[in-house]
């Protein structure tokens, strides 16, 4: 008693996994009802009549062999840390499909757990389930869940501590069967996999051989016997020649003879099982004539619900922000100005304040993200999608990580992993920064209400974005016809039936995401705003020209005399001070050097130095133009909001030109991490960023020339 | 479902093994071979989509992929890949 009990949950993607792993650990982590969505390794502790149980929640599979790098994690958990307990968790409205990989998972040898999620679901369907036959087939308990509803939790631990404790062991259980032909050859192999006891033991010589004639790549590399790998061959052409099927095919066909066997005697149907509505719904959403049509639709959408209704909490948000400030400037009477009160207040409140006030859009935008991802809509927007992604060279599925985009590039480029080919991968991941991410909304949300009236602020935002993914599309063809020619993987993908999103489900998404969203601004977007601040104060003017200044403002003191005019002079002064003072700051000097390059997009050194805060992180570019602007206004004067100090410097065409510069340019510094570490080269991370960046400074010089050109937007 | 496999049988010429990729939305078909690399094999098994196995078709859109219904699951295919499935 006492010692710590190691289970891994698995399961194929859309079973519940992830919800179950969220209700036994209490963890917080997203569950979507696409395909794929789980890439990496969850762990979770909970305590349970004092043992220590910890769960590992694995990426969603369809089967253990090593075709994807999910399988492979998966697999190779099981087979090489041993778990003391596997949890499959079985979508049972699905079941004989599901029960592919517990065959496969009983193969292991693990202690098997089996929990029938969806019972719920599968009852209304007409299904009734013998689980004690059940359990007899598989050599597994098997415990009755609903995820959704947290229903079976208390029963499921208890078998994993039963399960788990010493001489639970249930030995050696049944096995399919697969046929005379092929038992002999396993026969074979087993006896000549005996001459390496150290393999055998480990992963038994039975599951060893099974994998091998299943021409398991991932396995066949840990055999070296060069007597097992001439009979591999031998039985290959041998089972071929006899059933005129690879070895892999046979196997395959026997364990859903297995699995069809075993629901023959323990299922009984009382309806027939139809998707009828889902199909309904899918023969027009899916459409060739409606589908992309609904789906731009659903976009607009999207929004048009994250610009109208965030509205109203941005001012309370906004307000709350300006008042914080003007409570915290009044400890400092006037005239004992110091740089402590300048940091507080244009650095750090004004800095975050103007990240924060993005939270209702974020929130809204990961609302509506939620919803379309756990109603199933999703999926059929990939498969919709790939028409036209087939058409550019890339895999329906790609459009997966490509929507996730719109959250957040980090986890949209960890999910390219479900992309099996190298090559699909790569481009995808190249591309995804395109998509407009979460970050850069608050650029569009700060600049659209500013320059462009009321009527327009929806379709500017919606013309932003599908201008991205435009932009993607065309990538993606010319990164496909040049550096990564090739045919693509032919598409497959399982369609999840629509499912009525949960509130609780979809709350806890949006939480999820826009929490993140939350610890950026307080942790990072903190720092760099500090940063950004040092950057726009110091080194300060110099002394002679302080003095120059202030001699200026003495002779205006004492030769004007009426009181209008004198504090107009003044303040045009202290105007153009700050103004020297913010020029003469490294940030200003960055700014001014870059100029060159900027000039032609229409930028001035203030756009330049907003930018440099963006690469680090994109929402900064926000926060970094509110100090900007609050460092050259008059200290005196009510602060005017940052949208009105825009609209009096940059006519709309500069302002759209930063929108579009912003959604090309340069990722942001995480989305440059991971795209290494996903990558594993730098090579393709310096190239998305290179690339990237020149992409965006030809089209912002394009648009902005063109413009002028043209008169639009002066 | 029954009466449609029936019907099926007395249309000549409908016994004979063709592509996924030909069969027409709401057809029932049993699969009798996969020509295609053992990767993909594989995840068409893992899948369901093995021989003997029967499929629904359930959307064929004209040049795009398609949805079959397969051991009670939705699956998409693309083209190509419906292409690579016999059936009868």
């Amino acid at each position: 008693m006492g010692s710590k009990i190691v289970v891994a949950l698995a399961g194929n993607p859309n079973s519940g996994k992830t919800t179950i792993f969220n209700n036994l650990t209490g963890a917080r982590q997203h569950v979507g009802n696409y395909p794929g969505v789980t890439v990496e390794r969850k762990e979770g502790y909970v305590r349970h009549d004092g043992r220590e149980i910890l769960f590992v929640d694995l990426p969603g599979t369809y089967s253990l062999t090593a075709y994807s790098a999910e399988e492979l994690v998966a697999r190779n958990f099981i087979v090489d840390e041993k778990p003391d307990v596997v949890v499959d968790i079985i979508d049972s409205s699905n079941l004989e499909r599901n029960l592919y990989l517990a065959v496969q998972l009983m193969e292991t040898r693990v202690p098997l757990i089996l929990a029938f999620n969806m019972s719920d679901e599968a009852r209304a369907r007409g299904y009734e389930f013998d689980l004690e036959k059940f359990s007899r087939f598989f050599n597994a308990p098997v415990v009755r869940t609903v995820g959704h509803k947290g229903e079976g939790m208390e029963e499921l631990i208890e078998q994993i501590i039963a399960v788990a404790s010493p001489g639970g062991d249930p030995g050696e259980g049944p096995s399919v069967n697969y046929g005379d032909e092929l038992e002999e050859e396993i026969g074979r192999i087993v006896s000549l996999l005996s001459d390496d006891p150290l393999l055998t033991q480990k992963y038994g010589a039975r599951w060893l051989a099974v994998k091998l004639l299943e021409n398991d790549r991932d396995v066949l590399e840990k055999v070296s016997s060069e007597a097992v790998r001439a009979r591999l061959t031998k039985s290959a052409s041998h089972i071929e020649g006899i059933l005129g099927e690879h070895p892999e095919t046979v196997i395959a066909s026997r364990r859903y003879g297995f699995i069809s066997g075993a629901c023959q005697e323990a299922v009984h149907s009382t309806v027939e099982v139809l998707h009828t509505i889902s199909d309904r719904i899918d023969s027009v959403v899916t459409s060739r004539v409606l589908g992309i049509p609904i789906f731009l639709g659903f976009m607009y959408l999207v929004f048009y619900l994250t610009f109208t209704l965030g509205d109203p909490p941005m001012g309370w948000i906004e307000g709350f922000f300006k008042w914080l400030g003007d409570n915290v400037g009044v400890l400092w009477p006037e005239g004992s100005e110091s740089l402590l009160k300048s940091l507080l207040i244009d650095g750090i409140i004004g800095g975050v304040g103007g990240v924060i006030v993005f939270l209702p859009n974020i929130l809204l935008l990961f609302f509506a993200i939620a919803i379309l991802e756990d109603s199933g809509y999703m999926a059929r927007a990939a498969f919709i999608m790939d028409r036209l992604m087939h058409r550019i060279g890339l895999h329906g599925k790609s459009f997966i990580p490509m929507l996730i985009g719109f959250g957040c590039s980090v986890p949209a480029i960890m999910a390219t992993r479900m992309l099996e080919n190298r090559r699909d991968r790569l481009v995808t991941m190249l591309v995804v920064p395109l998509m407009s991410c979460g970050a850069r909304l608050p650029i569009y949300a700060l600049i659209i209400p500013a320059f462009f009236p009321q009527a327009w602020n929806a379709p500017m935002l919606w013309i932003i974005y599908v201008i991205g993914i435009l932009l993607a599309v065309v990538s993606a063809k010319i990164l496909r016809s040049t550096i990564f020619k090739g045919e693509s993987v032919p598409f497959v993908m399982e369609l999840p039936p629509y499912r009525l999103p949960t509130v609780r489900g979809v709350l806890t998404h949006m939480w999820q995401r826009g929490w993140l969203y939350l610890k950026k601004a307080g942790t990072i977007i903190l720092g760099i705003s500090i940063i950004l601040w040092a950057l726009t104060t110091f080194p300060g003017l110099p002394e002679e020209q302080v003095q120059r200044f202030e001699e200026e403002k003495q002779t205006v003191e004492t030769i004007v005399t009426d009181e209008e005019t004198k504090k107009e002079k003044i303040a045009s002064i202290e105007n153009a001070m700050t103004e020297a003072s913010l020029e003469d700051s490294i940030a200003g000097r960055i700014g001014h050097a870059l100029e060159p390059v900027l000039k032609p997009m229409g930028f001035d050194w203030k756009i330049g130095t907003a930018l440099i805060g963006a690469f680090a992180a994109k929402e900064v570019f926000v926060a970094q133009l509110g100090i900007v602007y609050s460092v050259g206004k008059e200290a005196d004067e009510e602060s005017s909001p940052l949208r009105d100090q825009l609209r009096a410097n940059y006519t709309p065409l500069v302002a759209f030109c930063i929108m579009l510069f912003c959604l090309v340019s340069a990722p942001c510094m995480a989305t440059i991490a991971v795209t290494r570490r996903e990558s594993n080269s730098w090579r393709w991370a310096l190239f998305q960023l290179s690339g990237l960046t020149v992409m965006a400074w030809i089209l912002t010089v394009v648009v902005f020339q063109a413009g002028r050109l043209f008169g639009i937007g002066i | 479902m029954l009466s449609l496999s029936d019907r099926e049988k007395r249309i000549p010429g409908e016994g004979r093994s063709k592509p996924l990729s030909a069969v027409e939305a709401g057809k029932k078909v049993y699969i009798v071979a996969v020509d295609s690399g053992q990767g993909l094999k594989g995840r068409l098994a893992a899948m369901g989509l093995v021989p003997g196995v029967p499929v629904d078709v359930i959307l064929n859109a004209p040049r795009g992929p398609f949805i079959v219904a397969v051991k009670g699951s939705r699956v998409m295919l693309g083209r190509g890949m419906a292409g690579k499935i016999i059936v009868v």
